[in-house]
């Protein structure tokens, strides 16, 4: 028989996970559960001060009273949260210079998923802070940062360094009470990057970071506050793969961005979290609140390539609040198997002349269920706000589904928002066109895929690019031949 | 180089072809006509491998091995093309991606390094000169928004560019315009070896006036019902289809 539904099904529910294994570095654990004893000995093993202290127990006492949210087209089982341990820490701590120093284990984990340091470090520009179950191991390029007055290290390092900077901004896009997770987040987080780009400054290389869930048990509760002072430039990279576990890992990061006047930030996020096996077991629970905030002509662009998670809720946003500023947000989200995806983004025009754009790329195999849910919101006081969204879904096989929920409000007359939404299906007559020119059905489908989403492939910078068309590719095929 | 013995193929049970026999042999052109229905789409389909089509008897062999078990891109790489009648579009592949694609695909079934860069390059040149296609036209997205004649015409800037040994032309000339129609049937030509062969699907003399048939072969509810030479197209064109349907009856 032709390349069926029914072969392209089983092809695409043969695809395990590549990832899964586990690296076996010493930590140091605290007992599961969480009170407010929990959260003052983070702190204290932190050495945070006071301040931070009282922030995040005043962020415990607003999320106790808070509900987990259900509205997200997702099902699954709601995490335990007090069987979760909130802190775990590699044993051997200290920095290192050089890559010598670095546990011989942990590049062992990077050469397996092929991101390896040594190559980072040469490929121009990267500097690379590696965060590994919750303690940043590794950072490079420092110097050359510094020199320019940039400032990139681990949220904890910039709490003890630089505590005026981040007293000032954290919080000030995501507020404490923001929702459950990110309360949860705000009470709990272990660590996470920060960055700060003075006025004037462009940041000369990427900046990324990989992040890494890698403690059984361990919930990650990532931190990320990037500030890009009046007129400064930045590209910021985020990356992230997990081994494969029985039990759900709940991940609830907080990533927020400040963008003063005339600046412009650009945050790149390619994902790739444990999905669960294909029976839909295990896998991470990804809900993530990441939102930026434009100044005057501002700008910030959200991109990112989802591949993983079993649960995702994720809507990168931008609160477009000085006049004149642009928001806008690529994504491409692959779900297969079980996996459910709830993602989109939220633009909230709140200056004048603000302009947004979304471009949304959906492909769903196998059973799962991926939803784009956007909400434009344009205040009264948002004179000639524009939007242009688009979302188009890839569907394969028939067992999967794919939803747009797509919200307005417009307060303002003068405001222009227009929306567009396709759906379209690999066809068997592609597949054959592709196979008659010598093409292999997994390799048609990759092809065809990678078209698919190339609006927003070239919106990623081009290490980033190959790296996430990869992960596309490992996503979606199967074993054929 | 293809022989096709009592061909039977078909779809949802449904008897298309009902016993073909053909032999085409290096250096010939075939042509196939036949009223519209009667098969010859679901003929060359078949000889590329689409596996909707049931064989449900008879062979087609290449070279002398029998391709039934052989998978559609197994058969590109042998060096079956198949230009079709209605190409689809994959958005936001470009012709050029698509075509790197596809030859580096073939070397690699062959045991080959990928295509050089520069090399491809000279070759993307070479081809789309012979075929007067422009190039800002390659790093368009696959037949999305193609007019019917600019899909045609890269159909055959793909066969230029793959080389195959066997080329089947379905319907190639419908939708060009005279000159397209000049431009491909000589960049056909000129592709013509005594090594490769050419099956010219076609309901117009006109093509064939470029592209001379050795043989025109009339295929008629999923038979051939009348093998000639180039002077059957000439009859056909006069005198239409009713009297070989006619005396296919009798
Ligand atoms: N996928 C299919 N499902 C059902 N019937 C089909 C299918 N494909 C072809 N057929 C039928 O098979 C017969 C032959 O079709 P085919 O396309 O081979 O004709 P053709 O000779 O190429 O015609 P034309 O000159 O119009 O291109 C037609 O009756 C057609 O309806
Ligand atoms: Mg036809």
């Amino acid at each position: 028989m032709a390349y069926t539904e029914e072969e392209l099904k089983k092809e695409l529910e043969t695809k395990e996970y590549e990832y899964g294994f586990y690296t076996d570095i010493e930590s140091d654990t605290l007992p599961v559960g969480l009170n407010e004893e929990i959260i003052i000995a983070i702190s204290k093993k932190k050495e945070e001060p006071d301040w931070m202290t009282a922030w995040r127990l005043e962020a415990f006492k607003h999320w106790k009273e808070m509900e987990e949210p259900d509205w997200a087209n997702v099902h699954y089982k709601k995490p335990d949260f007090q069987a979760i341990s909130y802190y775990s820490a590699p044993n051997k701590k200290p920095k290192y210079n050089s890559l010598d120093e670095v546990d011989p284990e942990l590049l062992e984990t990077f050469k397996k998923l092929g991101i390896s340091v040594d190559e980072q470090k040469k490929l121009a520009g990267v500097a690379v802070d590696i965060v590994m179950d919750s303690v940043s191991v590794a950072t490079t390029f420092k110097k050359t940062l510094a020199e320019k007055g940039i400032i990139f290290c681990s949220i904890s390092e910039a709490i003890k360094e630089h505590p005026e900077l981040v007293k000032k901004y954290i919080g000030t896009v995501v507020p404490q009470r923001d929702n459950f997770y990110a309360a949860l987040n705000s009470a709990v987080f272990s660590d996470g990057s920060f960055c700060y780009i003075p006025k004037g400054v462009r940041c000369p290389m990427e900046l990324s970071t990989y992040f890494r869930i890698n403690q059984a048990g361990t919930g990650q509760f990532e931190r990320t506050l990037v500030i890009a002072d009046e007129g400064s430039y930045v590209s910021y990279l985020e990356g992230c793969t997990a081994p494969s576990r029985d039990e759900n890992q709940l991940h609830a990061a907080v990533v927020e961005l400040i963008a003063l006047d005339d600046a412009e930030i650009k945050y790149s996020t390619v994902q790739n979290w444990f999905p669960g096996d294909k029976e839909g077991k295990g896998g991470v629970f990804n809900f993530v609140t990441k939102r930026g905030l434009c100044e005057k002509n501002a700008k910030i662009s959200w991109t990112q390539v989802e591949t993983g998670s079993a649960v995702t809720w994720k809507y990168p946003s931008c609160v477009l609040k000085g006049d004149n500023s642009i928001g806008e947000f690529y994504s491409i989200a692959v779900t297969n198997n079980f996996q459910q995806a709830d993602t989109g983004t939220k633009m909230v025009h709140l200056g004048k002349n603000t302009r947004s754009t979304i471009i949304s790329k959906g492909i769903s195999a196998g059973k799962s269920q991926n939803s784009y849910r956007g909400l434009v919101q344009v205040n009264s006081r948002a004179e000639n706000a524009r939007n242009f969204s688009q979302c188009d879904s890839l569907l394969m096989g028939n067992e999967c589904g794919a939803h747009t929920f797509p919200y307005i409000e417009a307060k303002n007359k003068s405001a222009q928002i227009e929306h567009e939404a396709t759906t379209s299906k690999i066809g068997e007559d592609q597949i054959f066109y592709c196979n008659q020119r010598g093409i292999d059905t997994e390799k048609a489908i990759a092809l065809i895929v990678n078209g698919f989403s190339k609006e927003v492939l070239n919106k990623l910078p081009m290490e980033f690019a190959v790296e996430a068309q990869k992960l596309l590719e490992i996503s979606l095929e199967g074993s054929v031949g | 180089m293809l022989k096709i013995k009592d061909l039977h193929a078909s779809i949802d049970d449904k008897e298309i072809l009902k016993g073909i026999n053909l032999e085409v042999k290096a250096g010939e052109v075939h042509a196939i006509m036949g009223p519209n229905g009667s098969g010859k789409s679901t003929l060359s389909a078949v000889i590329a491998g689409k596996e909707e089509f049931e064989v449900t008897q008879g062979s087609v062999e290449l070279d002398g091995d029998d391709l039934d078990e052989v998978a559609p891109e197994e058969r590109a790489h042998k060096g079956v093309f198949l230009s079709f009648q209605y190409p689809v579009e994959i958005p936001g592949v470009s012709v050029t991606n698509f075509i790197k694609t596809a030859i580096n695909e073939s070397r690699k079934a062959r045991g080959l390094e990928e295509m050089p860069a520069n090399e491809m390059l000279k070759m993307i040149r070479e081809k789309s000169e012979l075929l007067d296609i422009d190039r800002k036209f390659l790093s368009r997205s696959l037949n999305e928004g193609f007019s019917g004649g600019e899909k045609k015409r890269n159909e055959i800037f793909q066969m230029a560019m793959l080389e195959p040994k066997l080329a089947i032309l379905d319907e190639t000339d419908s939708g060009l315009d005279i000159d397209a129609l000049r431009i491909v049937a000589n960049g056909v030509n000129k592709l013509k070896s005594k090594d490769n062969a050419v099956i010219v699907i076609t309901h117009y003399q006109r093509l064939l006036e470029y592209i001379v048939p050795d043989f025109v072969h009339v295929l008629h509810n999923g038979k051939i019902v009348k093998s000639g030479g180039k002077e059957l197209a000439l009859e056909l064109e006069e005198k239409g289809y009713d009297w070989i349907k006619n005396e296919a009856v009798v």
